[in-house]
């Protein structure tokens, strides 16, 4: 009798275990259909009075909490610009960190309003589980760290390497699949936690540490004498990053997408914090005017006030000036994510 | 040499030359005893002896002698260039002096720090209150329910002129306390009533128990938290939302719960069954059996058990960085996210780990002193 309700119980316990993880994705995309009205997301933000915003936990540059206890970043601008938008007050911001595995689900359960978390775009994120991505803040690889003193200078020189590199992401596996498809052998050493995987390419185990390009140059800044490392040219996968609301928040959606857009184009047109509000009186180019409320109606259509981008140009800069604000200090160059003009991929279209 | 002998055979010519007894008390010969009784103690004494000092000696250097307990500041951003060339030789205290409010509040508004501060505090006094024998009445319960308002009024604030502070804005020891404390409080009682429940004579309410315990054990915390996190939000309708730090604090209390069970069981089972059947004879009902009998017997037959758990879901909690809370443990990690900051760990696992040591310390303590005084009738 013992022995079988023992056996009962481990088998429903073992059920139970067994369930979980699976229905786990089975049901992330079912729910994620919940219809929601055009304005629904839009009208409850301002119902409210504050944003919601989803955020990491903690990646230097992007999202981190200082000293303070205030939090900082590019992301977080993001957040910022958007409260600065509706009510013209960068503190009307609630920050949700959310951590890798549970970020999906606060926005889809409506936990927050947008995420704004090194998120990569893809497919699969955008169709089944439900999400619109409002643009690329940040185009992000995978790139490859070595000793300057090594002597490599392009990642083909890394046959043969070892290679530190962290488990669980699609990290491990596009350098798997890099390798395959450039014949390069290389012997990996997996470590899971990043301190240590740091140290392990710093005392010398690894002759490369691969991640993404950020994160990289966040490691590289920390270390004691960051010129002797150098991070190679060569970038192995796709991460275009950035923020992502509900299917179906199409009129938040809107007002994400041309807030970054804005961003871009302001710094296109060479308006800063410093002389937007002279801009804004004396420049007389009709973009310029468009742009910062000047002539028509531009902030209307988007269901904010038309002095919409001058009080988040005033308040937080083009997205020039929040780059190197939160991203120069960790060592990030422009790259890819410089203006069209200057050879980079920010581009944005009209706003008019 | 010859000297010494000469000089001592004509101060007292008369005594032949004795060598003084062997010292068979004090510290040398309980050193002698117990470590230098043999050549292979001796070896195994003097080797550990060398490690430990030597382990000793290289602490204090790390922690005293070569740290650094400040680094200039210019312009908002800390020069920790000194700090890191140190490279491991010493430790770098300036980054506890820098971030030891948020590692202890999280991101709770900095200049209301005096109330998560004030919070800890009243946690600390309601313990200690609570571990007193001499307030072990009834007078516990209200002192229980007037501080917990008091700590959530503190923590919350929207009254009386404190300003309101989300619980997204909560953070650090405050955390850790308020999860361990309410899972412990709550997972108490109902662990009792299951370990009742699992004896009952009753099959539904035995099934009931007896599922409740297996299946909650049968899984990790960390997924019953995941389940609280990540699944359960997405059951309730859109719109509708409980409290994160709510959602882990149920999936740690029904967790906590379903262990502790187990070890009141344990004592519930450990009592001869001569208890039971003297207590029906005297015609007590079930709960005046239960509450008079049993129960102050089995409990304090398995204090070192339940304290053993209770300081384990003390640690446990940290498990909630998986769900983006900002415990102890996760706000120290976020702190040296900052890349003025980054590879001074140590540092900060140190100053943490040294927290939960005094709380775990002060645990297994008082529990060893509660188990001297109630069961001295069977001390042998």
């Amino acid at each position: 009798m013992k022995a079988l309700r023992l056996t009962l119980a481990a088998v429903m316990g073992g059920a139970a275990m067994l369930v979980a993880p699976v229905m786990a994705p089975m049901m992330a995309p079912a729910m994620a259909q919940a219809p929601a009205a055009s304005g629904a997301t839009l009208d409850a933000i301002r119902a409210r009075g504050t944003l919601i915003c989803g955020v990491n936990t903690g990646l230097a540059g992007f999202a981190q909490p200082d000293s303070q206890g205030v939090w900082r970043g590019f992301d977080v601008d993001y957040c910022r610009a958007v409260a600065v938008a509706l009510w013209n007050d960068p503190n009307k911001v609630r920050y949700v960190p959310t951590t890798a595995q549970n970020r999906f689900t606060a926005l889809q359960s409506g936990e927050v309003d947008m995420l704004a978390r090194n998120t990569t775009w893809t497919l699969s994120r955008d169709t089944s589980l439900g999400f619109d991505f409002t643009g690329i803040n940040f185009y992000d690889g995978q790139g490859f760290m070595v000793k300057t003193s090594a002597g490599v200078r392009t990642a083909r020189d890394l046959n043969g390497a070892t290679i530190c590199v962290q488990p669980g992401t699609t990290t491990e596996q596009n350098l798997t699949d890099w390798a395959r498809a450039n014949r390069i052998r290389f012997t990996p050493v997996v470590i899971e936690r990043l301190e240590e995987v740091v140290g392990a390419y710093v005392s010398g185990r690894c002759d490369a540490y691969t991640t993404d390009v950020s994160g990289l140059a966040s490691t590289r800044s920390a270390q004691p004498r960051p010129a002797d490392h150098m991070i190679l040219p060569d970038v192995i996968s796709k991460e275009p990053l950035g923020p992502a609301v509900r299917h179906g928040d199409q009129r938040f959606a809107d007002l994400l997408r041309w807030i970054h857009f804005g961003l871009v184009g302001a710094e296109e047109l060479g308006i800063t914090a410093a002389n937007v509000q002279q801009a804004a009186q004396t420049d007389a180019r009709p973009d310029v005017q468009r742009m910062l409320g000047r002539s028509g109606e531009l902030g209307q259509m988007l269901g904010v006030d038309n002095l919409w981008m001058v009080n988040i140009i005033r308040t937080l800069g083009n997205y020039g000036e929040m780059f190197e604000r939160n991203l120069g200090p960790i060592g990030l160059q422009r790259g890819p994510n410089a203006l069209w003009t200057n050879g980079g991929l920010q581009y944005a279209p009209p706003l008019r | 040499m010859s000297d010494v002998t000469l000089n001592a055979a004509t101060a007292n010519p008369e005594a032949a030359p004795r060598t003084a007894p062997v010292v068979s008390t004090g510290p040398v010969a309980w050193l002698r005893a117990n470590l230098f009784s043999s050549w292979i103690n001796t070896a195994v004494s003097l080797v550990l002896a060398y490690l430990l000092i030597r382990w000793t000696i290289g602490f204090i250097d790390w922690a005293f002698i070569n740290a650094i307990w400040t680094v200039p500041v210019q312009g908002n951003i800390p020069q920790t260039q000194a700090c890191r060339e140190l490279e491991g030789a010493g430790a770098c205290w300036a980054v506890i002096g820098e971030k030891h409010r948020f590692i202890l509040f999280g991101t709770y508004p900095y200049e209301e720090h005096w109330r998560p501060l004030l919070v800890c505090a009243l946690f600390i006094a309601l313990y200690v209150v609570s571990a007193m024998r001499r307030f072990w009445s009834w007078v516990l319960i209200p002192i229980w329910i007037g501080t917990l308002t008091v700590i959530g009024v503190l923590m919350w604030g929207g009254i009386l002129g404190l300003s309101y502070v989300p619980q997204e804005r909560w953070g650090g020891l405050p955390i850790t306390l308020i999860l361990s404390t309410f899972g412990l409080a709550f997972a108490f009682p109902l662990a009792v009533l299951v370990a009742l429940g699992r004896r009952s004579k009753l099959p539904a309410i035995k099934m009931l128990c007896v599922l409740y315990v297996e299946l909650v054990r049968g899984v990790p915390l960390i997924s019953l938290l995941f389940m609280a996190s990540v699944m359960f939000p997405l059951f309730l309708p859109e719109g509708m939302n409980i409290d994160k730090l709510l959602r882990a604090q149920v999936a740690i209390t029904l967790f906590a719960g379903a262990y502790l069970a187990e070890v009141v069981r344990a004592g519930l089972q450990t009592l001869p069954r001569g208890q039971y059947e003297a207590a029906d004879a005297l015609g007590l009902s079930y709960w005046y059996k239960t509450g008079f009998i049993i129960l102050p017997q089995a409990l304090r037959l398995v204090i070192p058990p339940l304290v053993n758990t209770f300081i384990g879901f003390f640690k446990d909690t940290s498990l909630v960085l998986i769900i983006g809370i900002f415990d102890l443990l996760t706000a120290g990690k976020t702190a040296i996210v900052e890349p003025a900051w980054q590879g001074f760990g140590i540092e900060v696992y140190v100053f943490v780990g040294a927290i939960y040591l005094v709380f775990c310390f002060a645990m297994s303590k008082y529990s060893q002193d509660l188990e001297r005084d109630l069961n001295q009738h069977r001390s042998r």
